[in-house]
């Protein structure tokens, strides 16, 4: 395993692409971001973290792609990793390919390479274009074709599709879904909509108070859409995990009245790739605490 | 009726008391069917053609914004032509001069005073044909560009620095700041003290009036940078001088060119102030002899120097931006 130690304790790549977080804690001054959290994405899997602003989720995805350091716990990630930010962050000077090959060595920074990725995201004839004259949509698929050209292991996507329109967000799903399906690195979505995890992701889990308080794999066929009992059902239990009521006014009679049965249970989906988590919903995943942790 | 009518009818506290309720006003229009509502319109001439914007109805508070014909004596397109707008640009310096050359002729503006265009155009072209006048430009260029070299050199280190590194804003900032509120012509004295009356103190005095310039618009620069574009180079593997040299610098290139359009002004007051300090040659020279023989002419030809030397600056910073900032939106403005 190669070395590369970023915490002060134990972060250590992994290269297979799978993660693996044990009781990691991050605060900062008084207050704790993450508190004893743990979770597991294995390779190929892509899992969506979910959690109310400021739950902490961003801090975690920053320790991920070392821009912060957890105070304890063991966090071992791959060494190949990309993110796709909120913002698209391209960077106003460079033209859009030169920012697909921002910080690679020069003889992987090519324009061939950089066109080949642009063509993924449908962007090849932007390669030449300044970032002030693309659209919201079309900076955010340059940002991911930016990420995709490191190949990487683990992608680690902070809510990309948060500022986008809804019609441009439904076709970002979409292609996040076809490229990941392709090049089949591990995700970690980091998001608050709901709707967004469950189409995306094989596994969702809510950050709360610091750490997992919920961990469910979605066992919808894919390609998914929204609606039906099952992703209902999913959809209510989440937003009562993250703390949010769908109806709060209504008595609970009601709002049954107008939703789907709630009682419709997850369809079960052989996946290969899942077998780390347990396949139903376990609340307050309780994880035997290492040895190594200070 | 459908129910509209009657929310409207209906004394709720929301809804407007219209006057004459029941008759269909405008907003009802709904209501009516269709070929009473078009016949009414024909009908009535009250109701405002539509080519005339921005009508109101008080009684409705519709107003009706719709246009038909453009509005009379105001052309559709507000682009004016390139040759127009190059006129604009000479129109006030030419009305100034217009001014002056009508007082002078009618004697409102005595030649004590002012003299005339005539006169200072003959001065002009007595300093050219006796060379005068090209000699000391070379010879002040000279020193402006050799003096603001050094100060922009020293200004742009020293604005990177504190821009780039918190340890460099402790240790400099707060001397640059101080220093940069002395007056140069104060430093005067200090520097025919430690550089003698010879080339390498009017090159000191402009240097270091050129400093401040720069160095402020630097430092704004590269601290305006947003830090959530460091971070994502970061992540993917720009670091150190890479960093520096391939995102911190061309991002911060807009305000250190601001800095350098003000040095370069900067440059050619303390050219100014260096050369009518025992100074044997230069505009600054040309400029104190003239002022001790009261060559009022030649004091304004030499001033008309200076403007075009204003312009000259202008322009080359202009050129620079389009050469070096490709990827802003509106370098030179719409």
């Amino acid at each position: 395993m190669s070395t590369r130690t970023v915490a002060p304790v134990g972060m250590k790549p992994v290269d297979s692409g799978a993660v693996h977080i044990r009781g990691a804690a991050k605060s900062f001054g008084a207050k704790d971001v993450l508190v004893d959290f743990d979770l597991d994405i294995a390779p190929g899997e892509f899992v969506a973290l979910l959690g109310a602003s400021g739950s902490g989720k961003s801090t975690l995805l920053k320790i991920l792609c070392e821009l912060e350091t957890v105070d304890h716990g063991i966090v071992r990630v791959p060494s190949a990793r990309s993110v796709v930010f909120q913002e698209p962050r391209l960077v106003p000077s460079m033209q859009v390919w030169k920012n697909v090959v921002l910080g690679r060595s020069r003889a992987l920074a090519s324009r061939a390479a950089a066109e080949a990725a642009l063509a993924e995201v449908g962007l090849a004839s932007h390669a030449d274009d300044w970032p002030r004259t693309l659209s919201g949509g079309e900076a955010q698929r340059v940002a991911l074709a930016r990420a995709l050209i490191r190949e990487p292991r683990l992608l680690l996507l902070d809510e990309p599709f948060a500022a986008l329109d809804a019609l441009t967000r439904i076709r970002m799903h979409a292609l996040v879904a076809q490229l990941c399906a392709r090049h089949n690195p591990s995700v970690l979505l980091v998001t608050h909509d709901i709707d967004e995890a469950i189409l995306l992701a094989d596994r969702v889990a809510v950050l709360r108070s610091g750490h997992k308080s919920l961990d469910a794999v979605v066992d919808l066929p894919r390609p998914r859409t929204r609606g039906g009992p099952a992703f209902e059902a999913l959809r209510r239990t989440l937003l009562a995990e993250i703390g949010v009521s769908t109806d709060p006014e209504a008595e609970p009679a009601v709002a049954d009245q107008t939703q789907p049965p709630r009682a419709a249970p997850l369809p079960v989906r052989a996946r290969s790739a899942s077998t780390v988590v347990p396949r139903t919903v376990v609340p307050r995943t309780v994880v035997p605490k290492e040895t190594e942790r200070r | 009726m459908s129910s509209k009518s009657v929310a409207v009818n209906s004394p709720s506290p929301l809804a407007r008391p219209l006057p004459g309720a029941g008759v269909p006003s405008p907003t009802l229009s709904s209501d009516v069917p269709a070929s009473e509502a078009v016949a009414s319109e024909v009908s009535t001439p009250e109701i405002p053609a539509s080519d005339v914007p921005a009508s109101e109805d008080p009684a409705s508070g519709v107003r009706d914004l719709s246009r038909v014909a453009p509005p009379p004596g105001r052309p559709r397109t507000r682009v004016r032509p390139r040759v127009l707008r190059r006129a604009l640009r000479v129109l006030v310096p030419l009305l100034v001069l217009a001014a002056w050359a009508a007082g002078s002729a009618t004697g409102l503006i005595p030649a004590k005073i002012l003299d005339s265009p005539p006169t200072v155009v003959d001065a002009f072209g007595h300093l050219i044909s006796t060379h005068q006048l090209q000699d000391a430009l070379s010879i002040s260029l000279r020193r402006a560009g050799v003096g603001l070299a050094f100060g922009l050199a020293v200004g742009l280190v020293f604005g990177l620095t504190t821009g780039l590194s918190r340890l460099g804003e402790e240790l400099l900032d707060s001397s640059m700041q101080m220093v940069r509120m002395v007056p140069f012509l104060a430093v005067t004295p200090l520097i025919v003290v430690w550089f003698g009356i010879g080339e390498t103190a009017k090159i000191a005095l402009i240097a270091f009036a050129c400093v401040f310039p720069i160095y402020l618009n630097t430092y704004a620069a590269v601290r305006a940078i947003d830090p959530k574009l460091i971070e994502a180079a970061r992540v993917f593997g720009l670091r150190g001088l890479a960093l520096t040299r391939r995102l911190i610098i061309p991002n911060a290139m807009p305000g250190i060119l601001v800095g350098l359009r003000f040095s370069m002004g900067v440059s050619i007051l303390a050219l100014i102030a260096a050369e009518q300090i025992n100074a044997d040659s230069g505009l600054g020279y040309l400029v104190a002899n003239a002022q001790e023989a009261f060559r009022n002419d030649l004091i304004l030809a030499l001033l008309f120097v200076y403007t075009v030397l204003g312009l000259f600056i202008d322009l080359f910073v202009r050129l620079l931006e389009r050469t070096l900032l490709p990827w802003r939106a509106t370098v030179v403005g719409r």
